[in-house]
C-alpha cells in the first residue's frame, strides 16, 4: 500500500515538469484495432479499402461471394470504429443496395454479434465472417427485409432470381436496385 | 501565518482527532502529526470529475472537509431537470455551466477555499494538467470518459529501468457510480490495483435489441421507440438534421411515430418519459444515492490524502432498494490488462537519423526479448494516430511501405515516443518507448 502523504508532500505547484514526452498515449481503442487489423486474415470473397492508411478506425470491406444466391455480386460495407471500441462494436453499414432478408434499405445490417451478441473478445476477423456468412446463409426467420424473407421461405427459385436481377441493377418487388456485378 | 492560525481553529477539533494520534485502522506507516491537517488545508489538489449528481456532492464534501485546492471539471451546462439533486445550482443558473456554477457557490460559501471550474471536455487537458493533482476523484455517467481518465492516469506512471513502478508517480482514483438505488465507489492505483480497464466486463453492456426484432416483431414499447430511432428517423429524417435527445421537437416526433408503431402492434406503454429514456439512454437518478456514494468516496480521498486509515481495498458496492447492502471485495488487476499491465519497453536508440524502420522492426524480430514474426507499427503524432507499417493489409503495406527506408527522424518520431506494435506471438499490442541516446539539440543539427 503506499502512502501518499510522504510521497506528495514535496510536490507543489508548478513543479510538475515531466520526465517523459508528451505524446498523446495510445488509447485502448488504438491498441486493440491496431492489432486487429494487423491480424485480418481475410477470405479469399473480401478484400478492405482505407482511405487513409493513417486511419485504422474507419474503412471498407468489399465482399464478393464466389458461391450460393449472391455468387458475382460486390457489396460494400463500410466500417466505423469508435473510441469505445472493444467495449463496443464497431459500426457496420451496407453501402451497397441488396436484396437481402438480414440487410434493409437504408444498409442496416441484422448480425447478432454487430449488436445484442457483441463481446468485446470478438475482433474485426469475427465481424468479416459473420458478414460473409450472411451472404451464404440468408436467415429469414429474422429478417430485416420481410419481402425477401417471405419470397426465400416461399420459393427459393424466385429468390435467386430475385437476387440476382437485382445484382444485374433493375426493379425487384417495386424498389430500384443499382448494378453491383463484380 | 495564516495557515497555522486556519488548522488551529475550533472547527477542525475533529479532523485533528484522527490526524494527530495513531488508531487501531491507522496505516501501518502512519505518523500522527499536525502537518497533515497543513497539507490538507494548504497543499493538497484534488481534482473532481464531473460535476453532476455525485460531482456536486464531492465538491460540497470535500471543502467543507477541508480542502482548499479543487479543480473541477464538467463540460456540461446546467438542465432544469438537474435541480432536484444537483443542490448547488439553481433555477437562474439554468443554462450555464455546472463547474463555473458550482465553483462559485462553493468559493462563496466556503471561506477559504478555492475551487477552480473547468468547463470543456476532459480529452481537452492535457498530461501537464492531470499530473498536478494528488488525488482525483470521479462522478461520471459514461464508461468512456471513465476509460480516459483511467488511461490518462496510467500513462502517466514511471517506471525505471527494471519496469519497477516509481510509486511518487501514481495518482490516486476514486471513482463513484450510481444507477437509481444502486451504486458504487472504487479506489485505484495505477499500475498497483486493479484500473478501470481491468474490470471492464463489470459494466453491464448497453441495452439493444435485435434489429430484426425493432423492424418485425415488436413486443415492447422499446422495441417501437428504437425503431423510429434506428430506421424511421434516417429515413423520413423530419428536420434534416440527425436525431437530438435534447429536442424537444424531436422528441415529440418520436413520440408520435412510436406510439403510432405500438398500436399497429397492440402494445402498450409508450410515454414521452419512456421515449425520452430510451432515446438518451437516462439512467435514472436518486438524490440519497448519490450522497451515499458521494460521501464514502470523500472519506476516501481523505484516507488517501492523510493516510491517517489504510484506503477501500477495493471495490465497493451498496445496493438500497431493499433495506441497505453493501459488500466490499478487491478487485484484482488483470495481468493483461491492455491499459495498465502494458508497460512501454524502453528501446534505445544509438542514432535516430541514421536508424530506419526496417532497422527498428528487424531489431523486433531479432532480438532475443520479442522475437516477432511480421510485425505491425502504429504510433500518435500530435494526437494524431499514424501508421508506420502494417505488413498485412495490401492497401495499406504498399502506402506505408516507402517508410520502411525512412529514419525515425524523418518519420517524426521523437525522444520518448510510444510506438504500438501488434505481432502475432504476443495476446495484445505491445508498446515501445523510443530512447535516444544523443540529445535533442544535436538531433537537430
Amino acid at each position: 500500500m503506499i502512502k501518499l502523504f510522504s510521497l506528495k508532500q514535496q510536490k507543489k505547484d508548478g513543479e510538475s515538469t515531466p520526465r517523459t514526452g508528451n505524446q498523446k498515449k495510445a488509447s485502448a481503442a488504438q491498441l486493440r484495432i491496431t492489432k486487429d487489423i494487423n491480424e485480418l486474415n481475410l477470405p479469399k470473397t473480401c478484400n478492405t479499402e482505407f482511405p487513409d492508411p493513417d486511419d485504422l478506425l474507419t474503412f471498407k470491406l468489399v465482399i464478393c461471394p464466389d458461391e450460393g444466391f449472391y455468387k458475382n455480386g460486390r457489396f460494400v460495407f463500410s466500417f466505423k470504429v469508435g473510441p469505445s471500441y472493444p467495449h463496443e462494436p464497431p459500426k457496420v453499414k451496407c453501402e451497397t443496395q441488396v436484396y437481402h432478408p438480414n440487410i434493409d434499405q437504408q444498409g442496416n445490417v441484422c448480425l447478432n454479434i454487430l449488436r445484442e451478441d457483441w463481446k468485446p473478445v470478438l475482433t474485426i476477423n469475427s465481424v468479416v465472417y459473420g458478414l460473409q456468412y450472411l451472404f451464404l446463409e440468408p436467415n429469414p426467420d429474422d429478417p430485416l427485409n420481410k419481402e425477401a424473407a417471405e419470397v426465400l421461405t416461399s420459393n427459393r427459385r424466385v429468390f435467386e432470381q430475385n437476387v440476382q436481377k437485382a445484382i444485374r441493377g433493375g426493379y425487384v418487388g417495386g424498389i430500384y436496385f443499382d448494378r453491383c456485378l463484380k | 501565518m495564516e495557515e497555522c492560525k486556519e488548522s488551529s481553529q475550533k472547527k477542525w477539533t475533529h479532523l485533528r482527532k484522527v490526524l494527530e494520534r495513531p488508531g487501531p485502522f491507522s496505516h501501518p506507516e502512519f505518523e500522527p502529526s499536525p502537518d497533515i491537517l497543513d497539507f490538507i488545508l494548504s497543499t493538497c489538489k484534488i481534482l473532481i470529475v464531473g460535476a453532476g449528481g455525485l460531482g456536486c456532492e464531492l465538491l460540497k464534501d470535500l471543502a467543507m472537509m477541508g480542502f482548499k485546492h479543487i479543480h473541477i471539471i464538467d463540460m456540461d451546462t446546467i438542465d432544469l431537470s438537474n435541480l432536484n439533486r444537483q443542490f448547488l445550482f439553481r433555477l437562474k443558473d439554468v443554462g450555464f455551466s455546472k463547474a463555473e456554477v458550482a465553483a462559485d457557490f462553493v468559493n462563496k460559501r466556503i471561506q477559504g477555499c478555492q475551487v477552480v471550474p473547468h468547463c470543456c471536455m476532459i480529452q481537452e487537458k492535457n498530461p501537464q494538467f492531470y499530473r498536478q493533482f494528488h488525488v482525483i476523484a470521479c462522478g461520471l455517467d459514461s464508461i468512456s470518459a471513465r476509460r480516459w481518465i483511467n488511461g490518462m492516469l496510467v500513462s502517466l506512471l514511471e517506471y525505471d529501468e527494471n519496469d519497477v513502478l516509481d510509486q511518487s508517480s501514481i495518482i490516486p482514483l476514486v471513482d463513484g457510480g450510481t444507477e437509481g438505488f444502486k451504486g458504487n465507489a472504487r479506489v485505484i492505483l495505477p499500475g498497483m490495483t486493479a484500473c478501470v480497464e481491468c474490470t471492464l466486463d463489470l459494466y453491464p453492456p448497453q441495452v439493444t435489441y435485435p434489429l430484426c426484432t425493432i423492424a418485425n416483431t415488436p413486443r415492447l414499447p422499446e422495441h417501437c421507440v428504437e425503431y423510429v430511432k434506428m430506421v424511421q428517423w434516417s429515413k423520413e429524417n423530419p428536420f434534416g438534421v440527425p436525431l437530438d435527445g435534447d429536442d424537444a421537437q424531436h422528441l415529440t416526433w418520436v413520440h408520435e411515430k412510436a406510439s403510432e408503431r405500438a398500436n399497429q402492434f397492440n402494445i402498450q406503454g409508450v410515454t414521452f418519459r419512456l421515449v425520452q429514456g430510451v432515446v438518451k439512454n437516462i439512467i435514472p437518478a436518486v438524490a440519497s444515492t448519490n450522497a451515499v456514494i458521494a460521501g464514502v468516496c470523500a472519506t476516501e480521498v481523505f484516507k488517501l490524502a492523510t493516510s491517517c486509515c489504510t484506503p477501500l481495498n477495493n471495490f465497493m458496492v451498496f445496493n438500497d432498494i431493499d433495506g441497505i447492502y453493501t459488500y466490499t471485495y478487491e478487485a484484482e488487476k488483470k495481468e493483461n490488462c491492455t491499459v495498465c499491465s502494458n508497460i512501454p519497453h524502453p528501446v534505445t536508440i544509438e542514432d535516430p537519423s541514421k536508424m530506419k524502420l526496417k532497422d527498428l522492426i528487424q531489431f523486433l524480430c531479432e532480438n532475443p526479448k520479442f522475437q516477432m514474426k511480421n510485425p505491425g507499427l502504429t504510433t500518435n503524432i500530435d494526437g494524431k494516430s499514424k501508421t508506420l507499417y502494417i505488413p498485412t493489409i495490401d492497401v495499406i503495406e504498399a502506402r506505408t511501405r516507402p517508410n520502411l527506408s525512412k529514419t525515425l527522424l524523418e518519420l517524426g518520431l521523437s525522444d520518448g515516443q510510444q510506438i504500438i506494435v501488434a505481432d502475432t506471438t504476443t495476446p495484445t499490442s505491445v508498446i515501445l518507448k523510443l530512447v535516444y541516446s544523443i540529445s535533442d539539440i544535436e538531433m537537430k543539427t
